[in-house]
């Protein structure tokens, strides 16, 4: 009894989306040009003449009033022209799309981390009937979600890049390991194409700052899911099956742990939303050349076009994850399924 | 005399912290083989925790700290954890609550059903799926085949406490412990239910300790009755000879508070609050306050 995919995309989360988006295209358009700051003046050489700075600002449509810009930009917007960008002089859609699957790939990188250690200790610690098991599990666990992820980021820096200096403290790959590949996921294309030395080579760039994105997540996914296991644990259907004979370990993993991912995935996708902010800092400390990164160059250089085609596609990427949280919790929830 | 079926001698309970509020305090009780024993009492007196210590299924902020029970001369409390996991779902069963919460919302039913045999009598293939199609039929389901395959939300809640019903007997245990079965169900299903667990209750020989705060319910289905209050018994013995004359004030109190059909217009009567405060009273002078309620 399978419902058609179609139905099961949450169509008036869409529409809302796009009104969120349209709503955040406005508010940060507005903002960027009423805050202080001349992106002509980064540009310019200290030799030019008012005419020439006047002529730079013309062409690049900043003479106009807001208004007026914003509908101009919007015109070229749902075309998929975001404009060129001031500082490096490259089409903004191009320069964020040359990134973004390094983000992607980081963020995704994290999220598994953060899933399997979540997940793994909140199943261990409901499991385990000894105190100090539960205890150092609890301890940790605090300790995790107090840190945020740029201190994890520095000290792994610390720890593995100066101290024992295991691995690569910057970049996404060794520049002397060619890439001939026809997409920026490198580490995606180098699992595909079965080349170990590019996508170990990756992974030792990358295991360092989602490691530090993904401790806090996994944190929280942790807190959440021991919660909602052991309530799940106290409804009536596991104390029966417990009297029925299962073991608390099939309960666990057959009965409970899918009815308690439920709020947790929610939560998940919430807060895989607010690691996205994370890549700005994180992604910096380790000069990976994500969307993050660019999004600071971005702003040194009062760069408008590429910080409004970054706030959207933040924005977009937001929407996305919630999206796909709402479409997973329909796999997982039969009466999502079938009602 | 044999050993009777079911005997509870001076169970106490408690919370596990600091202070320790007693929740039950020396309940005893005796069931016989395919007696009907009904546990009485208002919201809070501790019946479901009696039913759960029976059951080993006792929240961990619960812990019991005094007693024993019997199961066929064999104490539960002081059980092998292997043996009476055995025990458990064979020869004592549970019909619980809710039925909305009784079964996982993201299991067939058909599954949820059958675990007691699968598990315990290693049944599969065929044989599982006749098994559980009679089962289904006992509990007067038309359509067996098709119920098996649904989902609990897409069954009513008459419909779910029949399946939790079947499932209780589908081991054909000596022993069940029905906690409230008809109290989350509408008026027109709980008497099915109820005439439903009593005939297969007869039919099976299976002893019940049958717990409800509904006095009409009582007079209904139960052979013998213990009515608790805050922990305690308050009053035990054959159901019709306490409902013709309790001996008690608060059973008496209970009665009134119980509507009847039979009654037109009376209406419910609170429970006076002279006989409240005497239970208190007497409560008191075991050492222990009113546990967490009234
Ligand atoms: N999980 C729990 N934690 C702490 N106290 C509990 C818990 N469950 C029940 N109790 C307490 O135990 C007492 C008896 O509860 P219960 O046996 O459920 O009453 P009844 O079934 O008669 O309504 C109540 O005072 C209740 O507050
Ligand atoms: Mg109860």
């Amino acid at each position: 009894m399978r419902v058609p995919f179609l139905a099961v995309l949450p169509w008036r989360s869409l529409l809302l989306a796009m009104v969120t988006l349209f709503g955040v295209a406005v508010v940060s358009f507005v903002l960027l040009r009423v805050v202080p700051g001349d992106p002509i003046a980064m540009m310019i050489s200290p030799g030019a003449s008012p005419e020439d700075i006047m002529r730079l600002r013309a062409s690049y449509g900043l003479d106009r009033s807001i208004p007026v810009q914003f509908v101009i930009w919007l015109g070229h917007a749902v075309t998929g022209d975001f404009g060129t960008s001031i500082s490096m002089r490259q089409d903004v859609m191009h320069l964020i799309a040359g990134r973004l699957p390094a983000t992607t790939e980081l963020t995704l990188l994290a999220l598994v981390i953060a899933l399997v250690l979540g997940i793994g200790t909140a199943v261990l610690s409901t499991l385990s009937r000894r105190k100090l098991v539960g205890a150092a599990i609890e301890n940790g666990n605090g300790i995790l979600l107090a840190v945020p992820d740029f201190v994890w980021a520095l000290t792994f820096v610390v720890l593995f890049g100066v101290a024992w200096q295991i691995l690569p403290i910057s970049g996404r790959i060794d520049p002397r390991i060619s890439t001939d590949f026809a997409t920026n996921f490198v580490l995606f294309e180098g699992l595909l194409r079965l080349r170990p030395a590019v996508v170990g080579d990756v992974l030792a760039h990358m295991i360092m700052p989602a490691f530090a994105l993904a401790l806090p997540l996994a944190a929280v996914i942790m807190r959440v899911l021991k919660g909602a296991l052991e309530a799940e644990g106290q409804q009536d259907y596991a104390l029966l099956a417990k009297i029925r004979g299962r073991s608390k370990l099939r309960i666990t993993l057959q009965e409970t742990l899918r009815n308690a991912l439920v709020p947790t995935l929610a939560l998940t996708g919430v807060q895989f939303t607010f690691m996205f902010g994370g890549t700005v800092i994180v992604e910096r400390i380790f000069s990976y050349p994500g969307i993050g990164n660019l999004a600071i160059d971005a702003v040194i250089n009062r760069d408008l076009p590429l910080i409004q085609g970054l706030i959207l596609v933040f924005g977009l990427i937001f929407i996305l994850i919630n999206l796909a949280v709402e479409a997973s919790f329909a796999m997982l929830n039969p009466r999502l399924r079938h009602g | 005399m044999s050993a009777p079926l079911l005997e509870i001698s001076g169970l106490s309970a408690r919370l596990r912290r600091p202070p320790h509020s007693p929740l039950l305090r020396s309940v005893s009780l005796t069931v016989a083989a395919g007696e009907v024993h009904g546990l009485v009492g208002e919201s809070g007196a501790g019946k479901s925790t009696i039913g759960k210590a029976i059951l080993d299924i006792l929240p961990d902020a619960i812990e019991l700290c005094g007693g024993t029970i019997r199961f066929a001369g064999e104490d539960l409390t002081t059980m092998p954890a292997a043996r009476l996991r055995k025990l458990l779902g064979t020869e004592i069963a549970l019909i619980p609550q809710d039925p909305m919460t009784a079964l996982n919302p993201s299991r067939q039913v058909g599954s949820q059903l059958t675990d007691g045999l699968r598990l315990r009598r290693g049944l599969k293939g065929a044989a599982l799926k006749q098994k559980a199609i009679e089962l289904l039929r006992d509990v007067q389901i038309a359509d067996p085949e098709r119920v098996l395959a649904l989902y609990p939300h897409e069954i009513s809640g008459g419909m779910r406490q029949r399946i939790l019903i079947a499932a209780a007997f589908s081991l054909d245990p000596k022993l069940i412990i029905a906690d409230e079965p008809t109290t989350a169900l509408d008026v027109t299903v709980q008497k099915e239910v109820l005439r439903m667990i009593r005939n297969m209750q007869k039919i099976h020989g299976t002893g019940v300790v049958f717990v409800t705060h509904d006095l009409g319910v009582v007079a209904q289905v139960c052979d013998r009755l213990t009515v608790l209050y805050g922990g305690m018994v308050v009053e035990q013995g054959e159901t019709a000879a306490i409902l013709a004359s309790p001996s008690h004030g608060y059973t008496r109190a209970l009665i009134d508070a119980t509507p009847r059909h039979d009654r037109a217009g009376t209406g419910m009567q609170p429970i006076p609050a002279g006989i409240v405060a005497d239970l208190k009273a007497q409560l008191s002078r075991y050492g222990f306050g009113p546990s967490g309620h009234v």
